[in-house]
């Protein structure tokens, strides 16, 4: 068995140690003997449409966006497009997630569209949120660090990823943080989040495996050091919003 | 009137602290500016020979000393901040403080606008710009901007000294329409040909296009250009063509030196940094050989590879605050081979950095097949474990603990005698792990704010 990660322009939108939830999934995937290769793709690339089980797309800087943006209004956004109605499943973060939503409204300038695969609109907000998260989602807690300025909102066909604890989320006023949609995730907690809430980390890899060897039971494996690190973190949270 | 009285209480206050036996750091700085806001700028005009700058993310601590060995051997009197109060309080507390003919600042990033707008300097030092503390400074790019208009702003009289392998330093030369050194590594032996997962800048700074690098150093450090607009790696002034590595430091060929450079620190970021305060001395007019005989006995500063003896054991403190930092830390250690004995720290409080997510970029996976074992400390200890054990650590190479006195006794028992023990630590948990090792006897206290 295997698992085809394409990690999107990894050289323009990977910040905040976005890199960690790549390492999850590949290091969750080789302890449970399935094979794993992870694919750059990235701007001025051709996309192939038909490899990838999983996209995981992390946040950027504004410039990168801008590029970013750009090659996605191109052939290679309708490559993703495929991708996802065909059953892959894809992780978004931040930058990523807002340019999965159908747009991003700047304060005085002219809205920047997005891919819109999942039902969220963006726009930007006057204070930045940064600090320590702590949420609830139907899988269990979801822990980590946000810092975005822009506020996103969920359309009908997005559900919220889970409800804030502790920081601000979406957009600081509804109490949401992500959204789900399908096989499709936005999250604003980067870096490590998947190492950190390692039942997320499954969820993906089980969604991403459906599409070429169908649903399976994952093999358990021992994450205390994981329950160890999110629990060390929620006490942090608590103490240090 | 207003500076010589604000001269005097931020005097009175330094005595006051030192009396009553703490270090004395910003508060007088803080005390001086309150009377005479404009005390910065009037104070370091009055400098015989001027005032050197240093910036960039990493190295700046360094190559601030380096250079303050460099001008004190060229008979000159520094005004250095030297404990790392680099921000406008600290210049102000150490004007304040200390009689002398040349300011030497250390500035972090972030300050450099404020300061440059207060103090034109004879010389602006820049190392290098890396991903940094991203919860304070945001993101890269736009620092690199604030810190051209900062630049745009000086006069054509200051002289700038910049990292020509580093394509967003010496992209500030843009900026400039004075005279410029660059320095860099010219060793084709030096560095990998990819680009590594940490790399900031693979995009020209001037037209967004993907950067051509014939040779990677670290992280977007290297031999760069770009194919589309031409912009590319600026001719070297000093230019290290030969750099041999070493356990306790490296040796330099560098042009217009005939002597070997003796750079007694280990790791390739030290040979940079001394690169940088040789380039900044002959932007100062001094001889390159004199600088080069002054950096043979320079010593490091505080967790900067400082060894300290501690039962037998030789200590080596490494101070970490990004992964572009982290991976040059753990190349000194691994470089020649080694396999290092780790005592390691993440911290979450303000000077560390709030978000640990950074050491998902960092090169654990290189640290973590050299490393013998491990102890792992610190706010965030368990973070650090998970990143550890991601990185492929065996968890019986790995052990967590919380007490700062435990986790450094147990690294040291761990540690055969006659041995080194590597200790990489965030900037609190270094100063915590330093004072466990004042209790124990082993390094007197530091005062640091
Ligand atoms: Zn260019």
């Amino acid at each position: 068995m295997d698992l085809r990660i394409a990690h999107l322009y990894p050289d323009l939108m990977s910040i905040y140690g976005d890199r960690g939830n790549v390492i999850a999934l590949e290091q969750r995937a080789r302890w449970r003997g399935i094979a794993v290769e992870t694919r750059a793709y990235t701007a001025g690339d051709a996309f192939d449409a038909d490899w990838p089980d999983l996209w995981f797309f992390g946040g950027g800087q504004d410039q990168g966006q801008d590029v970013v943006g750009a090659d996605l209004q191109g052939p290679n956004g309708g490559a993703v497009r495929r991708s996802i109605a065909g059953g892959a499943a894809a992780l978004t973060i931040c930058g990523g997630y807002q340019l999965f939503g159908h747009e991003y409204v700047p304060e005085s300038a002219p809205a920047i569209p997005g891919l819109g695969v999942i039902d969220v609109t963006t726009r930007a907000g006057k204070t930045r949120f940064v600090g320590n998260l702590v949420a609830d989602a139907e899988g269990g807690t979801l822990v980590g660090f946000e810092n975005h300025s822009g506020y996103t909102y969920l359309g009908a066909k997005a559900k919220p990823l889970a409800r804030v604890r502790i920081g601000h989320g979406n957009n600081g006023e509804d109490g949401t943080e992500g959204a789900i949609q399908g096989h499709l995730i936005g999250c604003y907690v980067h870096g490590s989040l998947l190492p950190k809430n390692s039942w997320l980390a499954d969820l993906l890899t089980t969604w991403a495996l459906e599409r070429r060897h169908g649903h399976l039971a994952l093999t358990p494996l021992d994450d205390a050091v994981e329950t160890r690190a999110r629990d060390a973190a929620i006490e942090v949270a608590k103490a240090r919003p | 009137m207003r500076t010589t009285l604000a001269v005097l209480a931020a005097r009175l206050t330094r005595a006051l602290l030192v009396a009553g036996g703490r270090g004395a750091t910003a508060l007088p700085g803080v005390v001086g500016l309150a009377i005479d806001p404009a005390l910065v700028t009037r104070l370091s005009r009055s400098l015989r020979r001027g005032v050197a700058c240093v910036t960039g993310t990493n190295g700046k601590t360094t190559t601030t000393r380096m250079l303050s060995d460099i001008v004190r051997a060229a008979g000159w009197t520094p005004v250095h901040n030297r404990s790392g109060s680099n921000l406008e309080r600290g210049l102000a507390a150490a004007l304040v403080s200390a009689r002398g003919d040349v300011g030497l600042f250390e500035l972090d990033e972030a300050s450099v606008p404020r300061v440059l707008a207060r103090v034109a300097p004879r010389v602006l030092v820049v190392t290098n710009l890396f991903r940094d503390q991203l919860d304070r400074y945001f993101e890269i790019d736009a620092l690199q901007k604030r810190i051209g208009s900062a630049i745009a702003a000086l006069p054509s009289g200051t002289t700038l000294v910049l990292n020509a392998d580093d394509p967003l330093v010496a992209h500030l030369g843009d900026s400039h329409s004075g005279k410029m050194f660059f320095f860099g590594v010219d060793d084709p032996r030096v560095g990998g040909t990819t680009a590594q997962a940490i790399s900031d800048a693979t995009r020209c700074p001037r037209c967004r296009s993907p950067l051509r690098y014939t040779r990677v150093v670290l992280a977007h450090i290297g031999d760069w250009r770009c194919p589309s607009c031409g912009f590319a790696r600026p001719a070297r002034d000093i230019a290290a063509s030969e750099v041999a590595l070493g356990p306790d430091g490296s040796t330099l060929r560098v042009s217009a030196i005939t002597e070997p450079v003796l750079v007694p620190l280990p790791g390739l970021y030290n040979a940079y940094n001394a690169l940088a305060a040789l380039a900044g001395a002959r932007a100062l007019d001094i001889p390159l050989a004199d600088a080069a005989a002054a950096l043979a006995s320079f010593k490091p500063a505080f967790g900067r590879l400082e060894r300290v003896p501690a039962e037998g054991r030789t200590l080596r403190l490494v101070l970490v605050k990004n992964p572009a930092g982290f991976n040059a830390a753990i190349g000194a250690l691994t470089e020649t081979g080694r396999h290092p004995r780790l005592l390691a720290a993440l911290s979450d409080l303000d000077a560390d950095g709030r978000d640990v997510s950074w050491i998902w970029d960092a090169d654990f996976e290189t640290l973590a097949q050299a490393t013998t074992h491990a102890v792992v400390t610190g706010l965030r200890a368990r973070d650090l474990a998970l990143r550890f054990k991601y990185a492929g650590l065996e968890l019986t190479r790995l052990e967590v603990v919380e007490s700062w006195r435990g986790a450094l006794e147990r690294a040291i028992a761990l540690t055969p005698v006659g041995e080194e023990l590597a200790v990489i630590a965030t900037y609190t948990a270094m100063l915590a792990l330093r004072r466990a090792l004042a209790q124990a006897g082993h390094v007197a206290p530091f005062w640091e704010d």
